[in-house]
């Protein structure tokens, strides 16, 4: 019986701390996508700046509030432009930051083959 | 064929990445934020600095008229400097001067006000800065001009006589 009431709470409580934690993680997640404006080449989980503070908090209450990542990364693009966001869009300003990597496997993708294709000729 | 395609590629793809860089090199390192303007105003709900009492940003902002919003706070420096300009605005023009105090601490911002006039015909209090973070602000002090609850210029940084030339200007 013991046993029995010791998983009953177990498993009771075992829920809520879950959830409590993938709600700190998510926190985590976006202060560290998002750029502290006000300081230099830091997140705004980094840094410590009012601006920075203040933005913690207010992602806490949009988490409360029950908006998902990608909204609330669309309310602080909203606000302060794509700048603040560390995961940049494919657009005119970011295609060569996009594709540069893409190009280069490519070319040495050519090079290994042809430089296999040379060996067994 | 081959021989010559693989230089080739080499060529371009360098060229394509110096250009890149030469063009980096004109650019200005110094970032400047683009100023998102013709904006609504957000909706939002603080305290008044005097009274304690909740206000609603509706009953701040009236349309039709023309409002300045300054966050402004005792500790910060720049305001201090910016302060006479706000003072001289306010009796030379019938702007609305509404103040936003930001993460201050209201004995200190009573005494600001009593030691350098109090040009606000409104002040509401945001204490952790997340009302400011709602009008799109980088910190203290900053200035919005308002019109038929549309933000239609922005200032980052303490006015001075430039900018109040212009907003004197955009009054008339």
């Amino acid at each position: 019986m013991k046993v029995l009431s010791f998983f009953l709470i177990f498993f009771l409580f075992l829920p809520l701390s879950s959830l409590k934690g993938d709600d700190s993680g998510i926190q985590n997640k976006i202060t560290k996508n998002l750029r502290c404006l006000v300081c230099q080449g830091q997140s705004i989980y980094d840094s410590d700046s009012e601006f920075a503070n203040s933005l913690k908090i207010l992602v806490d209450k949009k988490i409360d509030e029950g908006l998902t990542e990608a909204q609330i990364y669309e309310y602080f693009e909203n606000k302060y432009g794509e700048w603040i966001l560390y995961d940049p869009k494919l657009n005119k300003n970011t295609y060569i930051l996009w594709l540069m990597p893409l190009l280069i496997f490519l070319l040495g993708g050519a090079i290994i083959l042809g430089k296999l294709k040379k060996k067994q000729n | 064929m081959k021989n010559k395609l693989l230089p080739f590629s080499f060529v371009v793809v360098f060229g394509v990445i110096f250009y890149v860089f030469y063009k980096g090199l004109k650019d200005s390192s110094i970032y400047t934020p683009d100023l998102r303007v013709n904006n609504d105003i957000p909706v939002f709900n603080s305290k008044n600095f005097h009274s304690g009492k909740s206000v609603e940003s509706s009953s701040i902002f009236e349309l039709d008229k023309m409002y300045l919003l300054n966050i402004w706070s005792s500790w910060c420096v720049p305001c201090r400097q910016e302060h006479p300009l706000l003072m001289s605005l306010n009796s030379r023009t019938n702007i609305k001067i509404i103040g936003m105090n930001y993460k201050d601490n209201l004995k200190n911002a009573e005494e600001f006000l009593k030691e350098l006039g109090n040009p606000y015909k409104d002040i509401f209090i945001d204490l952790d800065g997340t009302i400011a973070i709602e009008w799109g602000a980088y910190g203290v002090p900053e200035s919005f001009l308002i019109y038929n609850n549309k933000i239609i210029k922005k200032y980052i940084g303490p006015l001075n006589e430039v900018s109040v030339n212009e907003m004197e200007l955009l009054i008339k």
